[in-house]
């Protein structure tokens, strides 16, 4: 049975529905991803998990245990706020060691426990030091502490990282892997950050307008986006308006308007004539001057060189195909000596193999 | 230097002002409590204006001081036990009511931070409202509302009389100058209170909560000591001028609820007797400076020992 289950949850503002219908599970041990733009509903669902929010209808179930009228303070959830939301007025000791004493742990334990946790979070040292003489990364680290120690069976982070600078959010990252491997809680996390989703997570809901679009694992989600939206959203797409012409068992074909025909993987549902949009990300697209054209697992198109954009290891490239659609592609710049291979303007070839695309109906 | 002589200009009016009203007059009315009284009150003269000449003659000198200064008046103070008793009485009255305003003021606070802008700045200007009226006036409606015909003593005497009490008097008592002072000041803890309560991170109690803790933990962990800077600024501004009050005692209180206040403002215009209500005066103002240090000693050592 899994740890976590959301059945059918709707909440409402007034008359707008943050939260649309969702129903999710999320197993013991998980790193579980809410993605979405913000204003998706990601905030409101985890309110709702960790009971500042009650759902107007559908039901959580925690450990099998329906969490309906169960306030805050007795589930054994807790939440890493966006904010860090930490005591001002106590030491990071005295913080760490709050939910302790909520929870009635007996005074001559408290110590040892803090002290255990502030070991798996690298902050012995700061034990005696206050909120606002700590870092940004080191307040982080405080707040998961705090809500580690008293062993929750669901742990909630709301863009924990949001507020760090690039590179420690990096190293951040890591270090929420490593920890939630070595605490073995059920992490839930919340963000709107696609690159740090893929990076993080077991499973990943992306979410839109309150509703759960897609929930794979990150490589799925990645590699076959079930929606345009999705497709959009998870890193950087080509979407490419197309027409089914012809299905068979191992691939169809679909018509670019102005371009030429395609090969894609067969979707269900599909219909000739059936209209939706081929996704493709630019690193599986590949250009060349002249491409040989000799792999039948290929598909070909002619285009010209609109922008480049040079990003340090690799290079972006807009190509324009013949009916005025701009493909992004990239090549590395891992030829000795070269940082560009093409100008505007330049003639090329693009290729990419029937499965490196994957179609949506729209 | 520019800069400097900008600080000069804005700070040396209040200072020049601080200087002139409140550190001269200090030393004058310290300098006065070691003097004797004149023969027809205030103080003994230590100069003279010859009535012949019109030349004036300093009468102090080095060999006859001891005629002139005095340790009396301080002695006057700590000899006899009924000025140290109202001290006590004073500091009591001060005590209750700031702990009554607290205890009055800080939902009033809560509630004024918690509701929305608009309803906010309505509810704060209506707890600056009774200043828009003279106080006087405000302390003779209390003599109304507690005197023996007003609705308020009769209903309150009918219903002790069901319970066979026997009727009470409200006015002249030391509950009628209790509730003067706690009336009048309460906005004074009101204010600071809000001020500090509005600022707090509502997000602080959401996780005090998810971390197990229920209302009356999350206020007297989170948002109790998180308020003391509040609770301390209404003290100060609630206690200090209640320990000085004396209009009220007059009006309000009866006998024997006298305060320093009183005494003060008796030895001064009664009395005539302007070195010992200096006195007075001076043993006011180091009492409150120590109970302030003690209140500071306390807090470092607090904070220390976490
Ligand atoms: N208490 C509330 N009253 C009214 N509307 C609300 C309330 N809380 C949230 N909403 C609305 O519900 C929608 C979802 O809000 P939510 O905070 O869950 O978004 P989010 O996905 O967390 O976004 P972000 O990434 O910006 O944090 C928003 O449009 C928001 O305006
Ligand atoms: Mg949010």
């Amino acid at each position: 049975m899994a740890l976590l289950e959301i059945r059918d949850v709707v909440k409402t503002f007034g008359d707008f529905t943050a939260v649309n219908h969702v129903s999710l599970s999320v197993e013991a041990g998980e790193f579980f991803t809410l993605l979405g733009p913000s204003g998706c509903g990601k905030t409101t669902l985890l309110r709702m998990l960790a009971g500042f929010e009650q759902p107007d209808s559908g039901e959580i179930l925690l450990d099998g245990k329906n969490m309906a009228g169960v306030p805050p303070e007795k589930r054994p959830v807790h939440t890493v706020f966006q904010s860090y939301a930490l005591f001002p007025h106590m030491t990071v000791a005295q913080n760490i060691a709050f939910p302790l004493k909520m929870a009635g742990v007996a005074a001559a334990e408290i110590p040892k426990r803090v002290n255990k946790v502030l070991e798996d979070v690298r902050l012995q040292q700061f034990a005696r030091r206050y909120p606002h003489e700590l870092s940004g990364g080191q307040r982080q680290r405080v707040a998961i502490a705090r809500a580690l120690v008293n062993r929750p069976r669901l742990l909630l982070l709301d863009e924990p990282l949001s507020a760090l600078d690039a590179k420690l959010r990096e190293q951040m990252q890591i270090e929420l892997i490593n920890l939630q491997k070595e605490v073995g809680i059920t992490f839930v996390y919340v963000t709107h950050d696609q690159g740090e989703a893929l990076a993080l997570s077991h499973r990943i809901a992306v979410m839109n307008s309150g509703q759960v679009e897609q929930l794979d694992a990150p490589e799925t989600i990645y590699s076959y986006p079930k929606s345009r939206f999705v497709a959009d959203f998870i890193g950087q797409c080509n979407l490419l308006d197309a027409t089914i012409v012809e299905i068979g068992s191992e691939r169809m074909k679909v018509e670019i308007a102005g371009v030429g025909v395609a090969e894609a993987l067969p979707v269900a549902g599909a219909q000739i004539g059936g209209k939706g949009t081929l996704t493709l990300r630019p690193e599986k697209i590949k250009l060349g001057a002249a491409l040989p054209a000799d792999d039948a697992n290929e598909v070909h198109f002619k285009g010209k060189v609109h922008d480049c954009l040079y990003l340090g290891d690799v290079t972006i490239y807009m190509v324009e195909l013949d009916n005025g659609m701009l493909v992004e592609t990239m090549l590395p710049n891992s030829a000795s000596g070269k940082a560009k291979f093409f100008d505007d303007d330049d003639l090329v070839e693009l290729a990419w193999r029937y499965d490196a695309g994957h179609f949506v109906l729209a | 230097m520019n800069n400097r002589l900008a600080k000069w200009l804005i700070s040396g009016p209040p200072l020049l002002y601080l200087l002139l009203f409140f550190a001269i007059p200090s030393a004058i009315m310290a300098f006065a409590a070691f003097r004797f009284p004149g023969d027809y009150g205030g103080l003994l003269p230590l100069v003279e204006v010859n009535p012949e000449t019109g030349a004036r003659e300093v009468l102090i000198n080095f060999g006859n001081y001891a005629d002139f200064l005095t340790w009396e008046n301080f002695q006057r103070f700590f000899e006899e036990p009924i000025y140290i008793e109202l001290f006590l009485k004073s500091f009591w009255y001060a005590g209750i009511t700031t702990g009554v305003c607290i205890v009055l003021a800080y939902p009033l606070a809560w509630l004024i931070a918690r509701s929305s802008k608009k309803t906010r700045d309505l509810l704060v200007l209506m707890v600056i409202l009774p200043f828009w009226s003279n106080f006087l006036i405000r302390v003779y409606a209390w003599m109304i509302i507690l005197g023996p015909q007003s609705y308020f003593s009769q209903v309150l005497n009918r219903v002790l009389a069901v319970f066979g009490i026997e009727p009470v008097s409200l006015l002249f008592s030391q509950f009628a100058v209790i509730i003067g002072l706690v009336y009048v000041h309460l906005p004074f803890m009101v204010l600071p209170l809000y001020a500090n309560l509005e600022k707090h991170d509502m997000a602080l109690l959401d996780a005090a909560q998810d971390l197990g803790a229920n209302a009356w933990q999350r206020f007297w962990k989170v948002t109790w000591p998180l308020s003391l800077p509040g609770v301390w600024a209404g003290t100060a501004l609630v206690f200090i001028p209640a320990l000085g009050m004396f209009a009220i005692p007059d009006l309000l209180g009866g006998t024997n609820s006298m305060m320093i206040g009183n005494l003060i403002k008796q030895q001064f215009l009664d009395s005539r007797d302007w070195p010992f209500g200096s006195v007075l005066s001076i043993m006011l103002t180091l009492s409150v400076l120590l109970m302030a240090a003690i209140a500071a000693w306390a807090g470092s050592r607090g904070k220390a020992k976490k």
